[in-house]
């Protein structure tokens, strides 16, 4: 059994609940009575509480614990909902998830969160009012997992006392109407014996529709004290037997007894932590020296234990009574996943799924070309059927890391509500084609770019309501948020009805910075992509926003690093349209296949420009530098053949020397003694060319990763197998660039001058 | 059980309240809850209540809750002896929230 494996599990769930906790809070402020919403919230904080107690996460259940406290309140309807709560239990949700990424970094919690826990237990105590019973110790966790159940304890309430007998009974419907009544067994029980503490569970109640008064529908949970053995107390149930579930634990119990009564629990929501304290396998006392032994471990330094490891270091608890708990916990989660007919797939898995496709279609473009060459109907058959399911499968394999990019703009419910309260503007942002799937790498790369696309809009496009109004428009603006596909790829799209881009402001700085020259004349979208230039802005004012040195150029960068490109509609009073391009997946491009010698090499088609021929005259123009004259301006290259050190081939013209005649003539024509081409590629405003000796045209291109051996390789990035079953390695363009860049520094240090 | 005054309940309950009257019992709760609109309170009085047990103790939760979704007030008053002491067995008193009278004999009846 690995704990760690339980703790992830927490971690995973319990920042999916606290992204559902976010989008309940951003939608309740619309709808205060929506009674879901209020449940979905305390759900999410009650359960990250609970597994949070099972981890002995102590710090993070008190918390949890006041935040839970107040929605109760709002869910008992005793508070309501307001501007200000909302505010605060956003703040409680961050912080939730600060502590939450503590615990996955198995961290103490740093004393800052500390401080702030502090502060929003003040401030949910602020806004809940003085009512509110704010425990805040772990120990009175205990009650208020169980409201249902406060216990009596007589004596003093000096709590659970080790060495005491805890029976367990959950009776059977018919029980009732076997003659039997279950509170005569509780009340023999007291004969012998004092009940320490009782707990009558009414969960299983029904509706009064579906409740049949002559059927059980009580359980209890006894603390009971008693000098008599077990056979007597067993003896007190005798008739019982068979109308009921018993378990009875003796003092310091054995562990199969503490197995089957975890087992045995028909609720479903309690969690390993609350299970423990429950069934009385242990006293508050033994789980806290328990949290403490796992304080110190983490003070000492030693691995930080979990709070399981450590009950079963000091045999409080066995390690089957921790992992009868687990199962439980798991049998409730493959309850819950299944009712959303999901199930959860490790990426690796899925990664290593679709190389195993990539691998099938390298396989069945060999068969396909045997068959070819064999000639034979029933193979050829076989062979093309073959191909058509592997290209199916290709497609739904690609399909199963499909995200969809809802999730993705939801979370921008939350920057437009705190950025439009931060520089006070009333913004409401409009969500569409929320449904629009794209790879699940690309979802997780875009959020940065189009977060800052959001702000740049909300801080810069749209005006303050003074002058929107003037404007003749409505006071709050509007944010879209939209997605479509198109011919595939993506686009994602954030507009808004502002100002728009204001073309004689960013003539004005492009100018200032040097970018443009005065008299060059531009087209509207040369002006507006000179936001994207390095160092360009044209906020008038630094605020929260921007001057935090993520620059448009940024956003422009690492939309490119996607394979993927940005651009801008405006229209000046009304407002702008930034519209990023994606390609779908990463798992394939269109590259561009050219051969130099006998080896193949696939660039990627974005980034070629064109396509020049590499003549003799320019070779002697560039007097042995490795440049040419692209019609008046300089072009450095590289020739691939010295880069790879690849051997001149066989001339093709010498090999056919042996044929006839004619042919002989025809290769020659074709084939001219030294003809090159130079690929013009662009990366990040850099060209260069790159020389080959053939261009063989567009390729679609499944990219494979290079092994751990070659990840030192410079110029290449990855790899792919043509149908031939040759290999063609794709060329790794952004860095061959920067090499060209940094060769001519050296070659040639000062002189940078075009050929003549 | 029409007028509806605090000094007469809407609903007394005599006798035996266990499995032998529980179907009975169902049907009076029910058609008791029925008859009162939502906000109205109704008073239950148990001060003849002879004999009660599980059927009858979970007859009042299942009333009890059953009213609250409903919006009504359902109150529990006058328990008789045989309630207290289930009420005490049980631990149920408080869970219940309605006001009981305290008896002389303050230990709970399974310390007897």
């Amino acid at each position: 059994m690995n704990l760690d494996d339980a703790l992830d599990t927490f971690v995973i769930e319990s920042r999916e609940l606290l992204e559902n906790m976010e989008a309940a809070l951003l939608q309740i402020e619309q709808s205060p009575d929506d009674a879901d919403l209020i449940n979905a919230i305390f759900r999410a904080a009650h359960t990250i509480k609970g597994s949070a107690g099972l981890f002995g996460q102590d710090h993070l259940v008190t918390f949890t614990h006041s935040a839970e406290n107040v929605l109760d309140q709002v869910r008992g309807g005793h508070l309501a909902i307001s501007g200000e709560l909302v505010a605060v239990f956003l703040g409680v949700c961050d912080h939730i998830g600060t502590l939450v990424d503590c615990v996955a970094e198995k961290r103490p919690i740093p004393e800052e969160a500390q401080a702030r826990s502090v502060e929003l237990i003040q401030r949910l105590k602020a806004v809940s009012g003085e009512a509110t019973p704010a425990p805040t110790t772990t120990s009175q966790l205990v009650e208020h997992v169980a409201p249902e159940a406060a216990c009596v304890r007589e004596g003093g309430g000096e709590g659970v006392e080790t060495g005491n007998w805890h029976i367990s009974l959950r009776f059977n419907p018919d029980v009732l109407k076997n003659g039997m009544d279950p509170v005569s067994f509780i009340r023999y029980l007291g004969t012998f014996g004092r009940i320490v503490s009782i707990v009558t569970l009414t969960d299983a109640l029904p509706g009064i529709a579906e409740f049949d008064p002559e059927d059980c529908y009580l359980g209890f949970e006894i603390n009971y004290e008693t000098e008599a053995d077990k056979a007597a107390i067993e003896a007190a149930f005798e008739f019982v037997r068979d109308d009921a579930r018993i378990r009875i634990l003796p003092p310091h119990s054995l562990v199969d007894e503490y197995l089957a009564l975890i087992q045995s629990f028909p609720e479903e929501d309690l969690r390993l932590g609350e299970i423990l304290i429950r069934c009385g396998t242990l006293t508050r006392h033994e789980l806290e020296r328990a949290l403490e032994t796992q304080t110190q471990a983490r003070d000492d330094g030693a691995d930080a234990q979990r709070i399981g490891e450590v009950l079963v270091a000091q045999n409080l608890v066995q390690p089957a009574v921790v992992e009868a708990a687990l199962q439980k916990q798991k049998q409730v989660k493959e309850n819950k996943t299944g009712d959303a007919s999901l199930i959860r797939v490790n990426a690796d898995k899925l990664d290593e799924h679709i190389n195993l496709i990539g691998e099938l279609i390298i396989a069945s473009a060999g068969i396909n070309l045997a068959a070819q060459k064999s000639g034979q109907p029933d193979l050829l058959e076989a062979a093309s059927l073959l191909n058509r399911l592997v290209e199916n499968i290709r497609d739904s394999a690609l399909q199963l890391r499909m995200v969809q990019i809802g999730a993705t703009f939801n979370k921008f419910q939350r920057v437009v509500r705190d950025v439009s309260r931060e520089i006070g503007k009333d913004i409401r942002l409009e969500i569409s084609g929320a449904d629009t799937e794209l790879d699940k790498t690309v979802v997780e790369k875009i959020g940065d770019p189009l977060t800052h696309l959001v702000r740049n809009s909300m801080d810069h496009g749209i005006e303050p309501a003074d002058v929107r109004l003037a404007a003749g428009k409505p006071a709050h603006g509007t944010l879209r948020l939209n997605a479509y596909h198109d011919s595939g790829s993506i686009v994602i799209e954030v507009s808004d009805d502002g100002g728009g881009l204001n073309k004689a402001r960013i003539l004005a700085k492009a100018i200032d910075r040097g970018l443009i020259k005065p008299d060059q004349v531009l087209t509207d979208d040369e002006i507006h992509g000179l936001i994207f230039e390095p160092g360009f802005s044209t906020a008038a004012q630094i605020n929260n926003l921007s001057g935090r040195g993520v620059g448009m150029d940024v956003v422009r960068r690492n939309i490119i690093a996607l394979r993927g490109s940005v651009e801008i509609e405006s229209e000046e009073g009304i407002g702008a349209t930034m519209r990023i391009r994606l390609p779908l997946t990463l798992a394939i491009i269109d590259g561009f296949l050219v051969e130099v010698g006998n080896s193949s090499f696939v660039v990627p088609l974005e980034m070629v420009v064109e396509c020049v021929e590499l003549t003799e005259a320019e070779i002697a123009a560039s007097q042995g530098r490795d440049q040419l004259d692209l019609r008046g301006e300089v072009l450095p290259f590289i020739r691939l053949r010295d880069l790879f050190e690849i051997d001149e081939p066989a001339r093709a013209h010498n090999d056919q020397r042996h044929s006839t005649g004619a042919e002989e003539d025809l290769a020659t024509v074709l084939q001219p003694v030294k003809r090159e081409n130079v690929v013009v590629v662009n990366y990040a405003g850099h060209r260069a060319g790159l020389v080959v000796d053939n261009l063989q045209g567009e390729y679609q291109t499944v990219i494979r990763p290079l092994g751990a051996v070659f990840s030192g390789l410079q110029g290449i990035s990855g790899f792919t197998i043509l149908g031939t079953g040759m290999v063609a390695l794709i060329l790794d363009v952004p860095g061959l660039v920067k090499r060209v860049a940094r060769q001519e520094t050296q070659t040639h240090p000062p002189a940078r001058a075009l050929p003549a | 059980m029409s007028d509806h005054t605090p000094e007469s309940p809407t609903l007394a309950v005599c006798g035996e309240f266990n499995i032998f009257t529980a179907a009975a019992m169902k049907e009076q709760l029910m058609t008791t809850l029925a008859a009162n609109p939502a906000g109205h309170d109704i008073d239950i009085d148990l001060s003849d209540v002879t004999d009660i047990d599980t059927a009858g103790i979970q007859l009042m939760l299942m009333a009890k809750r059953e009213a609250a979704t409903q919006g009504k007030t359902l109150r529990f008053v006058r328990h008789s002896d045989a309630v207290l002491d289930l009420f005490d067995l049980c631990d149920l008193a408080s869970h219940f929230g309605d006001p009981v009278l305290i008896r002389s004999q303050t230990r709970g009846p399974h310390e007897s």
